[in-house]
C-alpha cells in the first residue's frame, strides 16, 4: 500500500512538472509560431534563440506590483484565477500517459487513475471551468471585464453541450467511459498495421466537432471574443496584473495543452502508435516509444492551435452563437444517429 | 466484490489528492508572488480602467435577457447529455444484443431516437421563435442614387484594362 | 478511514449550507451553494455511486448553478440596495423549512436500520447497470421525463417572450 501510494504521489508530481513545464514553452512556442508566420524573428534576446523567455516571463509575473480596483470584491477577485488555475491542472489526472511500465518486478501504470467514469470526469471539469473566469470577469467590478465574463461563460456553455454530444457518439463506439479502456481499445490492428485503430477512423465528424468546441471551451482564436482586444481592452482580465494576470495566461496554455492530450486520447490513439506490436521490442521500450509518440500528437494539436489563432480572424458573437447551436448542435445529434443506425446495422 | 468497492474508491482518493496538490500549488505561488512583489497602491493605480476617464457608476448591473434564456436552454441539454451517457455505454453491448438476437440494439436505438426526437422539438421551438438569434448589426444599403448609369463605369473600365468585366 | 472521510464531508456540507444562509452577499451565497454541492458529491462516492457522483457535478454545479451566477450576479442583489424587508417572508420560510425537517426526520426515524446495513452490490451505482435499469423497468418514466424537459423549454421560451419585448 505504501508502495503504491508513493508511486502514486511521484507520478502526481511528474505530471504537474511535465503539465506546467508544457504550458510554460507554449508561450515561448506561441511567439516563435507566430513569428514564422508573420516573418519575424520572435523573441530571441534571453538566452539561444531565446529559449529563457518564458522563465523571464515567470519572474515579471512574480516581482511586478499587482493592483486590485478600489470597488472590486476582494476575496472573489483572488478566488477567480486561482479557480482557474485549479481546474486547468484537475483534468490531467485520469489520462493515461502511456502503457504500463515493469521496474523493480512490480508493474507500474502510467496513468494516474483509471476511473470508470473518466470522460465523464473530464466532462465535469470542463462544466466547472467557467466558474474562474465568471468569478473574475465579475469580481472586477469593471464593465469590460463584465462583458467579457459574460461571453466566456455562455460561449462556454453553448460549446460544452456539442461536445458532449459528440463524446456521446465516441463512448457509443467504445460501450466504456473509462479512458484508459478507450486508448488501449485503439490498439487493434486495420489492414495489418497494429495499434493503428485509432477512433477517427470511426468518428470523423465527431473529432471535428469535438475540435471546434475544445477551441472555444479554451477560449482560442477563432473564438476569443471574450478577450478581444479592439473591443473589450482585455476581457476578462482587464483589471488583473501580476502573478493572477499570469494565473489566467497560464490557465489558458494548459487547457490547451490538456485538450490536445485528450484530442490524441480519444481519437488518436493515445499513446498507440502503428506498428507498435510487430517490432518485436520489450514492453517496456514500447511504453516508452508509446508516450514519446503521445507527446508528439500532443505537440502537433498545440502547433495546430497556434497555427490556427495566426491565420483566422475572430467571430462576431451572434455568428459564434449561430455556429454552437444552429450547426454544431444538430450536426452532433446527427452524428448519434448515424453512429447508431451503422452500429445496429454492421452487427 | 468488496476490492472493486474499494478499489474504485481509492482511485477517487487519487483524483481527491491530486485537486489537493493543485488547489496547494495555487496558493503557493500565490502566497510566494506576494511575499516577492513590491506593494505601492495609491489611488490612481486603484482606480476601475475605463480607458483613462473616470469610472461611471457601477458595472454590477442588469444585463441582456438572451444570456438567461441561453443558460436555461442550456441546463435542459445538459440534462439530456448526461441522461444519453448511460444510454451510450450499454447500447453496443455484444452480450446484450447476442442474448436477445439482435433486438436489444433496435430496441435501445429506437428509444433513444424518440428522447432526442422530443428534444430536438423543443430544439426546433427555440429556434423557430428566434432565441438561439443574436442581435445583429442591419445592413444599410445606400441610398444615393447617382445621376450616372453604371454601364458608362463599366464601359471605361473595359476600355482600359482592356479586358471584360468578368475576366477581371 | 470510510469514517473520517464522511465526518469531514458532512462538516464541510453542513458548515458550507450554513455559510449559503447566512452570506450578507447572495453571490457569495451562490459559491457556498457550489462548495455544498462538491461535498455532497463527495457522499456520493462514499456510496458507490459514481454515475450519480459525476452528473451532480455535471448538472447541480456546471449547469445550474451557472444560471443561478448569471441571475444573481446580474440582478445586482447587493446588500446596498436590498428592497424586501418584510417579515413575512422570513416566517412563512420558517415553517415551511420546519415541516419539511418534521417530514425528514418522521422518514429517518421509520427507516429499518437492518436493510440499510445489507451490503449492496458493488456495481451498483456503475453507469451499465443504470443503462440496463433504464432501459428494461424505468423505460416509461424515462420518454416521460423527455416530455417533462420540452415542457420547460417550452416554458423558459415563453418566460423569455415576455421580457425580451421589454429590451
Amino acid at each position: 500500500m505504501e508502495i503504491f501510494l508513493i508511486d502514486k504521489i511521484v507520478l502526481i508530481v511528474a505530471v504537474f512538472g511535465i503539465t506546467l513545464l508544457f504550458a510554460l514553452y507554449s508561450t515561448y512556442a506561441e511567439r516563435k509560431v507566430a513569428a514564422f508566420i508573420q516573418d519575424r524573428l520572435g523573441p530571441n534576446r534571453a538566452g539561444i534563440f531565446g529559449i529563457l523567455q518564458p522563465l523571464a516571463d515567470g519572474v515579471k509575473f512574480f516581482l511586478k506590483e499587482e493592483f486590485i480596483p478600489a470597488h472590486a470584491d476582494k476575496a472573489l477577485f483572488i478566488l477567480g484565477p486561482s479557480v482557474s488555475m485549479t481546474t486547468a491542472l484537475m483534468t490531467s489526472a485520469v489520462i493515461p500517459w502511456g502503457n504500463s511500465l515493469e521496474l523493480f518486478d512490480r508493474v507500474i501504470s502510467l496513468q494516474i487513475t483509471d476511473l470508470n467514469i473518466g470522460i465523464l470526469y473530464v466532462f465535469a471539469v470542463v462544466s466547472i471551468g467557467v466558474y474562474g473566469i465568471m468569478i473574475g470577469g465579475w469580481a472586477s467590478n469593471n464593465k469590460f471585464s463584465l462583458l467579457g465574463a459574460l461571453r466566456a461563460s455562455s460561449q462556454m456553455i453553448s460549446y460544452e453541450i456539442a461536445m458532449g454530444l459528440s463524446i456521446i457518439a465516441l463512448v457509443m463506439t467504445t460501450g466504456t467511459l473509462s479512458l484508459g479502456e478507450i486508448v488501449q481499445q485503439q490498439n487493434g490492428s486495420i489492414f495489418g498495421i497494429s495499434g493503428a485503430s485509432w477512433n477517427i477512423i470511426y468518428q470523423p465528424l465527431g473529432f471535428l466537432i469535438f475540435m471546434i468546441c475544445a477551441f472555444a471551451e479554451c477560449n482560442r482564436t477563432p473564438f476569443d471574443l471574450p478577450e478581444s482586444e479592439n473591443e473589450l481592452v482585455g476581457g476578462y482580465h482587464t483589471e488583473y496584473s501580476s502573478m493572477k494576470l499570469g494565473f489566467f495566461l497560464f490557465a489558458e496554455y494548459t487547457n490547451m495543452f490538456i485538450s490536445s492530450a485528450i484530442m490524441s486520447s480519444l481519437y488518436f490513439g493515445g499513446y498507440n502508435f502503428p506498428f507498435m506490436d510487430q517490432l518485436g521490442l520489450s514492453h517496456n521500450l514500447v511504453t516508452i516509444l508509446g508516450t514519446t509518440f503521445l507527446f508528439a500528437k500532443i505537440v502537433m494539436f498545440i502547433f495546430l492551435f497556434m497555427w490556427v489563432r495566426w491565420t483566422l480572424p475572430r467571430f462576431r458573437y451572434d455568428q459564434l452563437m449561430r455556429m454552437g447551436w444552429k450547426m454544431l448542435i444538430p450536426l452532433a445529434l446527427i452524428n448519434i444517429i448515424i453512429t447508431g443506425l451503422l452500429i445496429v446495422v454492421l452487427k | 466484490m468488496d476490492q472493486v468497492k474499494n478499489s474504485q474508491l481509492s482511485e477517487f482518493g487519487i483524483i481527491f489528492l491530486f485537486i489537493i496538490s493543485g488547489i496547494l500549488f495555487a496558493g503557493l505561488v500565490m502566497i510566494t508572488s506576494k511575499v516577492l512583489r513590491p506593494h505601492r497602491p495609491n489611488e490612481e493605480k486603484l482606480t476601475s480602467y475605463e480607458c483613462g476617464e473616470d469610472p461611471v457608476g457601477n458595472a454590477w448591473g442588469q444585463f441582456n435577457m438572451r444570456f438567461y434564456i441561453i443558460a436555461l436552454i442550456f441546463i435542459l441539454f445538459e440534462v439530456e447529455v448526461v441522461f444519453l451517457f448511460p444510454w451510450a455505454t450499454v447500447f453496443g453491448n455484444k452480450k446484450l444484443i447476442a442474448a436477445t438476437d439482435g433486438l436489444w440494439a433496435w430496441f435501445s436505438i429506437g428509444e433513444m431516437f424518440i428522447f432526442i426526437a422530443i428534444l430536438a422539438l423543443g430544439l426546433a421551438y427555440a429556434w423557430a421563435r428566434g432565441y438561439l438569434d443574436w442581435v445583429k448589426p442591419d445592413q444599410e444599403i445606400a441610398q444615393f442614387k447617382s445621376p450616372v448609369p453604371k454601364k458608362l463605369y463599366e464601359n471605361i473600365n473595359t476600355k482600359y484594362s482592356g479586358k471584360t468585366t468578368i475576366e477581371r | 478511514m470510510d469514517q473520517l472521510v464522511f465526518l469531514i464531508l458532512s462538516i464541510i456540507s453542513i458548515g458550507a449550507a450554513l455559510a449559503v444562509i447566512f452570506s450578507k452577499n447572495p453571490v457569495y451565497s451562490v459559491l457556498f451553494l457550489i462548495l455544498t454541492f462538491f461535498s455532497i458529491a463527495g457522499h456520493y462516492v462514499l456510496l458507490n455511486a459514481q454515475f450519480l457522483f459525476i452528473v451532480h457535478i455535471i448538472v447541480y454545479a456546471g449547469a445550474i448553478m451557472v444560471l443561478f451566477l448569471f441571475v444573481i450576479m446580474l440582478l445586482n442583489l447587493n446588500k446596498t440596495n436590498e428592497t424586501s424587508k418584510s417579515m413575512l417572508p422570513k416566517i412563512a420560510g420558517a415553517i415551511s423549512g420546519g415541516l419539511l425537517l418534521i417530514v425528514l426526520l418522521g422518514a429517518v426515524k421509520g427507516l429499518n436500520q437492518a436493510e440499510a446495513s445489507q451490503a449492496v452490490n458493488a456495481d451498483m451505482g456503475s453507469v451499465k447497470n443504470l443503462g440496463k435499469i433504464l432501459f428494461s423497468e424505468y423505460l416509461l418514466p424515462f420518454e416521460v421525463s423527455s416530455a417533462l424537459f420540452l415542457s420547460a423549454m417550452i416554458g423558459a421560451v415563453m418566460l423569455g417572450k415576455k421580457n425580451l419585448k421589454d429590451h
